[in-house]
């Protein structure tokens, strides 16, 4: 907690409003008194943990200025992450409004509200009005947003510290830039929750100066790893082991929320959680795939507290309040230790008491991995990896949108834009590039008449070509892109709609095949004007276990962590099972240590294998596997597989690697990779999203909207042509920095190339060691059909015709 | 004649490339973990192998043994591009579309369109009649697995006695029948070979055989 420096005088709260907290029996918290004292600087961070009165810290300046009812039209905006959690905050902010009698009108507009009450609110604005950052740059596209925003005062963003990690939280930065071109004196708050780096929010919310406020952390949680009496398997993510020591937890406490890292699991969870459940305990499940319907249903009855757990994934990470949550369970490794605090917030939202918390690892190594993150929160050391700034195809996309509400001057758009705390050092050139792009398409694309969207006009400022196109550009306005999903439905006319399940995991059913969807086993049986329709099936077993969800990778922060654990002498903290598995690779061949590469090569199985302990996230491991196995190929191996943890890669092929340094040779990876890319379906699927933020391709066109296949197939072809046409096109670029970051993650194998600098140990044993072995259980393994497999299929066919006496048959 | 190790089967002579259940439009499947390294789609993977079949063997003539198209989707799942793509490599060819059983009867597309086509002293037809001699067909997608130290690998192969050839699928990731399958067994002589697909065109004695039943009984 900050302490309010003298010069700033504390800040008398309205009668109104004093006497209602009075009559509540409650008393301003210090980082809400600090805010109000505060509260005429242009920007205000707040980091508060959950359940410290953030909301009411942000909003409590708003309604002591708004007390007096002197004040006509909108004072205050308030952006949340979610439309939900807008509504939300309405309710919760109606009840103290109208306990202080205060004449303030509060309204939210998300895309869930109705087109009359969206034209009331432009033609007459709230005093508060609650949004998200897609509608905020919808109504900023109309060309009476300088009327409808006129004397605005505050706004207010929530969740920022969620907001900063994605294109949706620089598309709303540059939104405030603009609002700040038009209302000089608008005045910026941020509410965060508890960050590795608030100095960075800070400068992302307002990089001209922006207070931080610091609120209490309150007590430390009380956080355990989960006892059980049987051993976690050697791999796997499903924690199944686990199910009666967590239903045991369920019966013990009021509310339980169980979070897992990808839906699958805990569609797979929430699965076997009903067949061992005998008490018959509600328990529901709530992912971001289900249907709306369903997840509003679980949401209403965790509020009534008519259920005892919810299975959950990220769709519950951020800070509505559900009710009486007195314990979070992390199913599988938390992967990173912000997010693991954020859930373990989820617990109590009573400010003062401890949070109450239970990792439950879901296979040996992860043991390891949520010792070390139970000691980083602890010690509340928090990991944070930092993204690209002002990815620019959300700055094309805002620079159409500036072209929807009117003509603009590019000198003072570019001065505009660079007040932005992502796009603070963006370079002149880059924006133009930019500009160029939105007025002509590109070089490859400019002879194309439906590319050329904007024309510079005789006084030099820029306008959209045909004023028709700004309802086309408003349709396909955000930057989230949740393209690839096909709805999924029980057959029949009404059928009930169930979720939603990726593209590519619809287009590998056969009809016939079974899965899980929020918690039912369905049949697949037909795909059907991009809607899957199943039918229910009786099985207990879903033939196809699992659908993609996005896997996270183990921060780099807590990698390191668990490097250092490894290197003790001793794990008195671990339990037996587990720290004898480590003395045993100790013994038999040695645990990897942060400054070298640790790589294994052992024949097992009759086959070569090699263990590469990168500890780099489980997309650089993969990416490492892939371009590891091309050299190999290269280099005559024959290697014949690979799979990849977020510790390790396991390679197998024909012949031992006898010297790995070519594997790490910085450019001969970045050679391999090159290649790789340019035909890669991960690379057109970024360009898919990035072309469309930016503009080139229309998700809705009038109303209409392409399926993801549909939109899948014209940008491929764009891909195609621009890769081959024009290799430097800007989204080209866009892709290409986005690609490596992203799933393939480059940069964290470069980062481990050069933190181990050439120090490779490479250890020749001959059996597989304690460490290497869960590796063989893996799932996901990637098959590399290439020379290794055509040699085993030789000698196999020689042999085969030898035994027939058969050596010379030629064919007839 | 050559069985090609694309699954392709050229007859110098008569400068012709046969190819069989292409399948083309069967929806295309990205590959779910580490699919990046697959196609998106299976049509233009399978064209691309067309071409080169083509370009390498210079054939003059063509013949598409069946289920060419997958049935349904045959009208929407080829695109504009696939369709413009076919037509290019029909250009100065004789093209002949066989009937097969998935096929929905001649389609918008150019070439002959026969239910059958005797070529002395050969028969070309999609599914292999019991008894006929000198007979090429298609229609099984046979495979056949071999145990190798990586594993079981599994092939699309020929078929290959005195009697008949019988064609691997020539498009992409069709699924495909085992050639111990008593259909298969059932069709070819004891002798028979089959001839793996791959790099290259690898012989074996035809797993599942008569006379290898013989032997086990």
């Amino acid at each position: 907690m900050t302490a309010l420096p003298p010069h700033i005088p504390e800040q008398p709260l309205p009668a109104q409003i004093s006497t209602w907290f009075t009559d509540q029996g409650w008393s301003l918290h210090p980082h809400q008194r600090d805010m109000l004292a505060r509260s005429a600087e242009p920007a205000q961070l707040l980091i508060a943990p959950t359940g410290a009165g953030k909301t009411m810290a942000g909003f409590l300046p708003t309604l002591t200025e708004l007390a007096d009812g002197g004040y006509d039209g909108l004072h205050t905006l308030y952006i949340s992450p979610l439309k939900a959690l807008a509504a939300d905050i309405k309710r919760n902010l109606e009840t103290p409004v109208a306990g202080m009698g205060l004449p303030i009108r509060i309204e939210d507009r998300t895309g869930d509200t109705p087109n009359s009450r969206k034209r009331r609110q432009r033609a007459d604005p709230p005093h508060i009005l609650l949004t998200t950052p897609e509608s905020l740059a919808l109504l900023m596209s109309y060309e009476d947003a300088p009327r409808i925003f006129q004397g605005l005062q505050r706004v207010i963003v929530d969740e920022i510290h969620a907001l900063a990690e994605s294109k949706r939280g620089d598309q709303l930065m540059l939104a405030l830039s603009r609002l700040t071109a038009l209302c000089p004196d608008l005045r910026r708050v941020g509410l965060s929750a508890t960050v590795d780096d608030p100095r960075a929010i800070a400068r992302y919310l307002a990089p001209t100066g922006c207070a931080i406020v610091r609120a209490d952390p309150g007590p430390a949680p009380d956080i355990t790893m989960l006892q059980t009496t049987e051993a976690p398997p050697w791999a796997g993510s499903g924690a199944a082991y686990a199910i009666p020591a967590v239903l045991e937890q369920v019966k013990h406490h009021k509310t339980t929320l169980i979070f897992h890292n990808t839906r699958a699991q805990a569609e797979i969870f929430f699965h076997n959680l009903w067949l061992a459940n005998d008490d018959a305990l509600p328990i529901g499940i709530h992912h971001g795939s289900l249907d709306r319907a369903q997840r509003e249903k679980v949401e209403a009855a965790m509020v009534a507290g008519d259920l005892r757990a919810v299975v959950c994934t990220g769709s519950l990470d951020l800070g509505i309040d559900w009710g009486d949550v007195d314990l979070v369970i992390q199913i599988g490794a938390p992967k990173a230790v912000k997010r693991l605090v954020q859930r373990i917030g989820r617990a109590n939202h009573r400010y003062n008491a401890p949070s109450k918390a239970i990792l439950v690892p879901a296979n040996r190594f992860e043991v390891i991995e949520c010792l070390a993150a139970l000691e980083a929160v602890q010690e509340n050391d928090l990991d944070g990896d930092p993204r690209p700034s002002g990815p620019r195809d959300v700055l094309c996309q805002h620079i159409l949108l500036c072209a929807c509400s009117g003509p603009f001057e590019a000198d003072t758009l570019y001065a505009e834009v660079t007040q932005a705390g992502p796009y603070a050092d963006l370079a002149r050139a880059a924006f133009d590039d930019c500009l160029t792009f939105c007025a002509t398409g590109g070089y490859a694309l400019r002879a194309y008449d439906k590319w050329q969207r904007l024309q510079q006009r005789p006084d030099g400022s820029w306008q959209l070509r045909d004023p028709r196109s700004a309802a086309v550009i408003r349709q396909n306005v955000g930057t989230i892109q949740d393209t690839d999903r096909l709805k999924v439905k029980m057959r029949g006319r009404h059928g009930t709609p169930l979720g939603e399940i990726e593209e590519g995991f619809a287009a590998s059913l056969s009809p016939g095949d079974t899965f899980l969807i929020g918690g039912q086993i369905v049949r697949y049986e037909i795909l059907r004007e991009m809607v899957v329709q199943v039918s229910r099936d009786k099985g207990r077993r879903p033939k196809v276990a699992t659908f993609m969800g996005s896997k996270f990778a183990t921060s780099t922060q807590l990698s390191q962590r668990i490097l250092h654990l490894l290197n003790q002498p001793d794990w008195p903290t671990l339990p037996a099972h587990t720290a004898d598995w480590l003395h045993l690779q100790r013994q038999m061949s040695e645990l990897p240590r942060p400054d070298t590469l640790l790589i294994e090569s052992f024949p097992h199985d009759g086959l070569a294998h090699t263990c590469i302990y990168g500890f780099a996230g489980r997309n650089a491991q993969q990416t490492l596997g892939l371009l590891a196995t091309r050299r190999m190929e290269e280099m005559g191996l024959g290697p014949l597989g690979f799979v990849a943890t977020d510790q390790a890669t396991l390679i197998w092929g024909l012949e031992a690697l006898r010297d790995p340094a070519p594997l790490f040779d910085l450019a001969t990876l970045e050679d391999g990779l090159e290649g790789w890319l340019s035909s890669n379906a991960l690379m057109k699927r970024s360009f898919r999203t990035v072309a469309t933020i930016a503009g080139l391709i229309q998700r809705n066109i009038q109303g209409q909207r392409k399926s993801g296949r549909q939109a899948t197939f014209s940008s491929d072809i764009l891909y195609d042509t621009l890769q081959r046409y024009d290799p430097d096109h800007l989204l080209l670029q866009i892709t290409r920095q986005e690609a490596l970051s992203g799933l393939i993650d480059f940069a964290r194998l470069r980062d481990l190339v050069a933190r181990v600098a050439g120090r490779i140990n490479h250890r020749h044993l001959d059996r597989i060691t304690p460490l290497a072995a869960p590796l063989l259980l893996e799932v996901g393994r990637v098959r590399i059909d290439g020379e290794g497999r055509e040699r085993l299929l030789r000698e196999e066919t020689a042999k085969l015709m030898a035994e027939a006496g058969l050596m010379d048959a030629g064919l007839a | 004649m050559e069985a090609m190790p694309s699954g392709a089967l050229f007859w110098p002579e008569q400068s012709l490339l046969c190819v069989s259940d292409l399948h083309f439009g069967k929806s295309e499947r990205i590959a779910r973990l580490g699919g990046a390294m697959l196609p998106p789609y299976d049509t233009r993977d399978t064209l691309t192998r067309l071409e080169k079949d083509l370009t390498r063997t210079k054939a003059r003539s063509v013949i598409c043994l069946g289920d060419s198209f997958d049935d349904s989707i045959a009208a929407r799942g080829i695109s504009e591009q696939e369709f413009t793509w076919i037509t290019r490599l029909q250009a100065g060819r004789h093209w002949v579309w066989i009937e097969g059983n998935h096929d929905p009867g001649p389609l918008a597309m150019g070439g002959t369109h026969m239910a059958e086509l005797p070529l002395p002293p050969v028969q070309f037809r999609h599914i292999a009649v019991p008894g006929s001699a000198a007979e090429i067909s298609g229609h099984y997608h046979p495979k056949a697995q071999l145990k190798t130290k990586a594993g079981t690998l599994s092939r699309p192969c020929f078929l290959i006695d005195s009697d008949r050839v019988i064609m691997p699928a020539y498009g992409s990731y069709t699924g495909g029948l085992m050639c111990d399958d008593p259909a298969l067994v059932g069709l070819m002589r004891p002798e028979a070979l089959a001839v793996l697909t791959g790099d290259v065109a690898q012989p074996i004695p035809m797993p599942g055989r008569r006379s290898s039943i013989h032997d086990e009984i």
